[in-house]
This record gives C-alpha cells, sequence and structure tokens, in this order.
C-alpha cells in the first residue's frame, strides 16, 4: 500500500470522527442548558476550551455567546476545527483515495459535506440544530457501517480504524478534562444540586449515558463516569477501549515497532492509572500526560508509515 | 412513425463513404446481420437498448472527469452510440499489418535520431526538421533502452476518405489516451446487444489489459518473475485519471503520483509504502515529458520524479512510454513517414498518408498559400483539433490570416487536402442518421508487437462535424472485427 494512500484514509477516518464527536458535543450541551435554570448555567465557553481554540475564537468573534460559539464550531470554516471544516477535508481526502474506498463510501462522504453544507442554516437555528446535528452523527455512522460491511479489511482500513480511534481517545479525554474541571474544582454552590445532570450530559455527548447505566446501577457519580469513560474494557469510546483497537490494529502493520513502543506506553499509563482517584489537578496533569503521548504517536505513525524518504 | 425500428431505405450520406449503409438501403456485407436485426426491433425496443447503455455507462462509472472549484470535481458521463461500427476481418488484416509495419519503423527511426542519425546523413529527413523538433530531446542521445524500443504503446488515428481508402492521419507517440473507452465500449455492447454476439463472430479485445502488462515486463531491467509496475498520474484532476486508474486495476498495477516515488542515492527508483521504500521497474508513465523529471526538464514541476531520467539513462528504470518518444509525432515529420518505412524495412507502407504539403519547402509552400480555399492547414505540434484553418470553410479574411503565419513561421506549419471523412449510422432520437467517425488503434511494441482488435471508435455526434474529441462534442462507438460467420 502506498503511504500517500494510507494517510489519506488514516485523516478521512479522523476528521470523519471529528466532526461526528463535535456533532454530539454541540448537540447534548445545547440540550443541557436547556435543563439548567438561567444564570446558573456554564454556559458555551467549555466548548471552545475543549477544542483548544480559544485565541483563535476570541479573535473572529469576542464574546462567548451561544450564536458565536455554534456558529464557530458548525460552520465556519476558519475555524479548522469546526463540523463544516472537518468534513471538507474528510471530503478531499476521500476523493483522492476513490480507488482503495468502495464506490458507495465515497458516495456518501461526498453527501454527507454536501448536506451539512447546504442545511448550514437549519444547523445554526434554535430549531433545526437537533435535527441537523442528529444527521450528521447518523450519516457518520453510516459511512462506518459501509467500510465495515463493503470494504476488505486491509492494510487500508487498518488505517481507516487507527485514525478513527486515535480521534475517539483524544476528544473523550478532552471532554472528561474540561468537563471535570467545572465539576471537581469546587463547583459553584449555585450549580452543585444539577452536578448530577451535568456528569449525564458528559455521558451523552459520548453517546455513553445507557450504557453507563447498564454498567453502574445507583446515581450518576464523577468518579464512576470517570472510570467508566477512562478504563473500560468494552465501551467503544472509552479510552481504554480506543487504544486496544488502536493497538489491534498496529500489530497487523508491518514495521511496527517504533510507534509499538509509544503505544504501549499509553497503555500502560492507562491501566496503571485511576484517574478518578486523582485530585482534579492530578487529573489534568494526568490528561496532558496522555494527550502527549497521543501526539507523540501520531508522529511515530506519520515518520513510520506516511513521510517515507530516502 | 413509431412501431418500426431503423428504417434503412431513406438512410443517405451523399457524398461520403458510409461505413455500413452502401446507399439507398443497400447494407455492406459484414452489416446485415445487424441492420437487420435493427430494422426488426420496436422503435421502444431500440429506445430501451439506449436506456440500458446508459444505465450500464451510469453503473461501471464511465466518465471521463472535469474539476470545477464549485462542485468539486465534476465526472461526465462518457457519450456513447449503441449501434457499433464494423470492419471485415480480411479488412482488418491488412490494417493490423499496416500498424505494425509503421510503428517498427517508427521505433528505428526513432532510435537511429538518437544515436547515428543515418537517416539524416544519408539525406532521407532533412537535419533543419530535426533541428527544430519541438519533441526532440537531446539528453537522450546515446541512450539504449532495454530492446531499443522507445514508443511502445502508439495510437494511430485512421480515417477512411470517400473512395475508401484508409488512411493513417497521425501517429501518438507520447501518451496516447482512450484504450479504456475501447474496453468498456465492448462491456456495454455485450450486456446491451447479447444476441449479436451469438449471431456474429466478434474479435474479443478484452485482453488489452494483459498485452500491455506483458509488454510493460518485457522492459524490465531486473529479470525478476514479477517485475514491479506502476502507472504514474499527474492525479485526479487530470481528464483522463479513470483511464489511468483503470488500467491499473486491469493490470494489478500501483497507480501513483510523482510524490509516491523517489531515487534513491544508488539511482534506483522507489516507491513510499507502508512497508517502506519498494523498487520499481517500469513506470507507465501518463505524464508529458517535459513535467516527467524536474532534474531534467521543468525545474519547477510538481508532477515529476527528480532524477527519472538519470535512473533511467543508467538502464535502472523502465519507462514508457522512453522521453524524446514524440519526436516521431509531429505534423512535419509525419510527411517523412512513407520514407521512413522505405528506409528502415525497405519495404513499400502498408497503409497511405494523407498528401502533405510541408510549408518549409518554398515550391510547397507557394502552392499552399495559393489553394488555402481547398486545403486544411495544421501547425505541427498541436493537438486536439486546436489552431487549424479549414480551408473550403474559412472566410478569405482567416485564409489571408493564415497565409502570414505560414509565411512567418513555416517549420511550423503543414498543409493537407479536406478529407471526405467516412461516416456511420449513429441512433438521433429514434433514427439512425450519418455520422463522422475515425478510429483509433493501440499498437504495443515490447519484446512482442500486438494490435487491439479494431480500436476506438470516436464519432463526431453534432451534424456534419467532423470533430471526434469528447472536449468538443464527440462520442464514441464500439468496434466490432467481424469474421465470416453468419454473414
Amino acid at each position: 500500500m502506498l503511504s500517500r494512500e494510507a494517510e489519506r484514509i488514516y485523516w478521512m477516518g479522523r476528521y470523519l470522527e471529528r466532526a461526528e464527536d463535535m456533532s454530539r458535543l454541540v448537540n447534548v450541551n445545547a440540550l443541557l442548558l436547556l435543563d439548567l435554570p438561567g444564570g446558573v448555567s456554564v454556559g458555551w465557553k467549555p466548548l471552545v476550551s475543549i477544542t483548544a481554540s480559544e485565541p483563535l475564537f476570541s479573535d473572529r468573534y469576542g464574546e462567548a455567546t451561544e450564536r458565536n460559539v455554534i456558529r464557530f464550531l458548525v460552520s465556519d470554516q476558519g475555524n479548522p476545527g469546526s463540523i463544516l471544516s472537518a468534513l471538507s477535508q474528510a471530503r478531499e481526502n476521500a476523493r483522492t483515495i476513490r480507488d482503495i474506498i468502495p464506490r458507495e463510501a465515497w458516495e456518501e462522504v461526498n453527501n454527507i459535506y454536501l448536506h451539512a453544507k447546504e442545511d448550514m442554516h437549519s444547523g445554526l437555528s434554535k430549531r433545526g440544530r437537533n435535527v441537523y446535528l442528529t444527521s450528521i452523527i447518523r450519516r457518520s455512522q453510516l459511512i462506518t457501517g459501509l467500510l465495515a460491511g463493503t470494504m476488505t479489511h486491509n492494510y487500508a482500513y487498518d488505517f481507516l480504524k487507527l485514525g478513527r480511534n486515535l480521534e475517539r481517545a483524544d476528544m473523550t479525554s478532552r471532554i472528561v478534562d474540561i468537563r471535570s474541571q467545572n465539576l471537581l474544582n469546587e463547583p459553584e454552590e449555585s450549580l452543585r444540586p444539577f452536578e448530577n445532570i451535568q456528569w449525564m450530559s458528559v455521558l451523552k455527548s459520548l453517546s455513553g449515558y445507557q450504557m453507563y447505566r447498564q454498567h453502574v446501577r445507583g446515581p450518576v457519580r464523577g468518579a464512576d463516569v470517570i472510570h467508566f469513560l477512562f478504563k473500560h474494557e468494552q465501551f467503544p469510546r472509552s479510552i481504554y477501549h480506543c487504544v486496544s483497537e488502536v493497538a489491534g490494529c498496529l500489530r497487523r502493520l508491518p514495521r511496527n515497532e517504533d510507534p509499538m513502543k509509544t503505544l504501549n506506553r499509553l497503555r500502560r499509563a492507562v491501566r496503571n492509572t485511576n484517574p478518578e482517584d486523582l485530585p482534579a489537578e492530578g487529573l489534568t496533569r494526568y490528561i496532558d500526560k496522555i494527550q502527549r503521548v497521543f501526539n507523540r504517536f501520531h508522529q511515530d505513525i506519520q515518520a513510520t508509515y506516511f513521510s517515507i524518504t530516502s | 412513425m413509431g412501431k418500426d425500428g431503423i428504417r434503412w431505405k431513406p438512410y443517405e450520406s451523399p457524398g461520403f463513404f458510409d461505413e455500413l449503409i452502401k446507399g439507398k438501403g443497400r447494407i455492406r456485407y459484414g452489416a446485415r446481420p445487424l441492420c437487420r436485426y435493427l430494422s426488426r426491433l420496436s422503435t421502444d425496443e431500440v429506445g430501451r437498448r439506449k436506456a440500458a447503455a446508459d444505465l450500464a455507462i451510469h453503473t461501471m462509472g464511465i466518465t471521463f472527469r472535469v474539476y470545477s472549484d464549485k462542485t468539486g470535481s465534476i465526472d461526465r458521463e462518457w457519450p456513447f452510440d449503441i449501434i457499433p461500427r464494423i470492419i471485415p476481418r480480411s479488412e482488418w488484416e491488412r490494417i493490423r499489418e499496416g500498424l505494425t509495419q509503421r510503428v517498427r519503423a517508427l521505433n528505428l527511426f526513432i532510435n537511429d535520431l538518437y544515436h547515428g542519425q543515418k537517416i539524416v546523413k544519408d539525406k532521407v529527413f532533412p537535419e533543419t526538421v530535426l533541428q527544430e523538433s519541438k519533441n526532440f530531446r537531446k539528453i537522450c542521445m546515446g541512450v539504449n533502452p532495454p530492446l531499443g524500443v522507445w514508443a511502445h504503446i502508439c495510437g494511430s488515428d485512421l480515417v477512411r476518405d470517400s473512395d475508401g481508402t484508409m488512411y493513417v492521419l497521425e501517429d501518438n507517440l507520447r501518451v496516447p489516451s482512450g484504450v479504456s473507452y475501447m474496453l468498456e465500449n465492448r462491456q456495454i455492447m455485450k450486456r446491451v446487444f447479447p444476441e449479436m454476439f451469438e449471431a456474429y463472430d466478434i474479435d474479443p479485445v478484452d485482453d488489452y489489459a494483459l498485452q500491455l502488462q506483458q509488454c510493460l515486463a518485457s522492459l524490465s531491467p531486473r529479470n525478476v518473475r514479477n517485475p514491479e509496475i506502476v502507472v504514474l498520474t499527474p492525479g485526479i484532476y487530470n481528464s483522463a485519471y479513470f483511464e489511468h486508474s483503470y488500467l491499473a486495476q486491469q493490470m494489478g498495477a500501483e497507480l501513483v503520483e510523482g510524490a509516491d516515488l523517489f531515487v534513491g542515492s544508488d539511482d534506483v527508483v522507489y516507491m513510499r509504502t507502508v512497508e517502506g521504500p519498494k523498487r520499481v521497474d517500469v513506470i507507465y508513465r501518463r505524464i508529458d515529458d517535459l513535467f516527467l523529471d524536474p532534474e531534467a526538464f521543468h525545474p519547477d514541476s510538481m508532477l515529476g520524479v527528480c532524477g527519472l531520467v538519470r535512473s533511467w539513462k543508467k538502464g535502472k528504470v523502465a519507462l514508457a512510454n522512453a522521453p524524446g518518444a514524440g519526436v516521431a509525432d509531429d505534423k512535419v515529420v509525419y510527411a517523412y513517414v512513407p520514407e521512413v518505412i522505405r528506409y528502415y524495412l525497405g519495404e513499400d507502407p502498408l497503409i497511405p498518408n494523407v498528401p502533405t504539403y510541408l510549408c518549409f519547402d518554398r515550391k510547397q509552400r507557394e502552392h499552399v498559400i495559393q489553394n488555402l480555399d481547398k486545403l486544411v492547414v495544421k501547425p505541427a505540434n498541436e493537438s486536439g483539433g486546436y489552431g487549424m484553418l479549414i480551408g473550403p470553410h474559412a472566410t478569405q479574411k482567416e485564409r489571408n490570416h493564415f497565409a502570414r503565419l505560414i509565411r512567418r513561421d513555416p517549420r511550423n506549419y503543414i498543409a493537407q487536402p479536406l478529407l471526405g471523412i467516412s461516416t456511420t449510422p449513429t441512433l438521433v432520437g429514434d433514427r439512425a442518421e450519418p455520422r463522422h467517425v475515425d478510429l483509433r488503434p493501440f499498437i504495443l511494441s515490447g519484446k512482442e508487437m500486438f494490435v487491439t482488435q479494431g480500436g476506438l471508435t470516436r464519432v463526431a455526434l453534432r451534424k456534419g462535424s467532423t470533430v471526434v474529441n469528447s472536449s468538443q462534442g464527440g462520442g464514441s462507438k464500439d468496434t466490432w472485427i467481424v469474421g465470416r460467420k453468419g454473414l
């Protein structure tokens, strides 16, 4: 398999996942805010923090109003992390590997972008938002299913899954990081009664609420949620699970020694730490650390497979 | 109207040779079963066959690509006509021999031009023509490509004049395209008229990719069982990308872009794969010479591979076609091909050239300028029908303009009589009407030579037009080389 093709399918996987995750995040936050009494709300700023794009945001918009943040995260093509930008990137990457992915998958990737673009105004409106974001999530899932069911599970497919799971693990860690800062750092008095529904919304932004309920009976507690999202072995959006999936893909790839070393570091870091026992500050440091390893891992993949030089 | 199928009685193509119909409803020998069959189909049924062909084109994804910024790349579906063009095998055999003869001579000619230039010393081919050839590459002097072959894939355009004679109109020795459409057209016809394939004895064309693969493999510098062959494409925005990708798939070869390859310090070409660098033996390049290698040609080319020509000159990789092969693909050089055949092979050409006047020759130039109203003037190095004067259809002002152009740069112009290019029945609505066609067979030269059975028939879909290029309203048809069975 050509390095160029591997790189493009990897990025297609990452960008599609990014668009899907971002859609879920925006949608869940909007729904959460409807449940919180006015004046005590956490607002929209944390979403900008999750995508680590505060400077860009304040340059372009200034105040973190609902309207501004949604525009920034959904449709702003000047924000490389927006849903529309991610879908556009996914499509550009898919376009160049049309010989590798099944034809229907290319068509769906093309469609999801065109849909996101054409229906943008409803995505930005309060009433249309839910339908718009849900349909992006569904279409992204459709592509995932199409690829799983019709594409040969070869190197190309491994690179796709590798990109997807790395992006997903990264997003899970960001969401926990930002949300837990609000919730664990002596929450404001006025918000304390709503701690429960906020942790529920964290789970929902990862489509994890129902699965969490099957796993943990009793109240939704922060520590249990954090444990679930980091260490549950079977929940497909937990960091542990994503990292195991990445390991499975990597094991099938040739010349995997360097990335495997980094990945093993990551797996040890996930296995040997119980993040729910850490104090708020320690949790942040821990998440910073695993994010650095994610990055390092990406660089290893890049150096090993994508930029082969003479 | 309505109920009957295609009626041949009223079909006329006055002044032209028609490939299927002699006139007044008389059908040519090879076309009888087809024409009778079509006349028995109801109009509705003809419409259904046409729809079936369109559907096949859609589902097979046969397209040529046009890029637009707004909607991304647009894949336009390939315009296809369901009435095939038919050539009896006995006639084709002679054309095939003629093409083989021609390409053999052209390869000897190119090889001579890059070595001793005997043909120039013997005054058969003028030195000035060579010196002013835009496609002569000095850098290729003295290079010995594998088997001494330079033009491995040649697409020669044939046209038939009103008296029925087939002429070679031009030879494409750089990166000829269209073969994938020839292959796909056959796939479509098998779906649309399966019964005709039972009734007739039609030569198959499907083995082209296999033949191409063998031809390319025979050029491998390494004596290995399965040499690594790649197809080098300028990328997805190229209009022939569909063909590049199709041929790569059919040959089981990797489809690569310039950035996928690099030349190592050992002058060997490698491709970047997830398994690490992998040696490449043969490159079927679909990029023009000048973009092939920024080290040897255009320094700012983003499409090529730095050092590729160096590697080729050292014999570490084979390039098909070889750089510099286009020297024989020039309308002035074309005029000398009959002499080239006699010179190298000692044989008379089996397929004639269209008579060609060379404007750099004073006497011929004056003849051309006096007779601009009867001639077609073409620039020597353009393709795709650009920059031409069709004298009989032009205004006096246009003719005067061309007279000035010719005097200013005589080497760059040739003139030919206006041929009455043949027509063939083409479906227009629910009737058959005559439309002009040409034919592009493909000739492969490796260890052995191979000619496609038939080739790509291109058809000018606009009434009266002779422009067959797909970018300018052209379409295509399946071409049947038929034996005697069923006739």
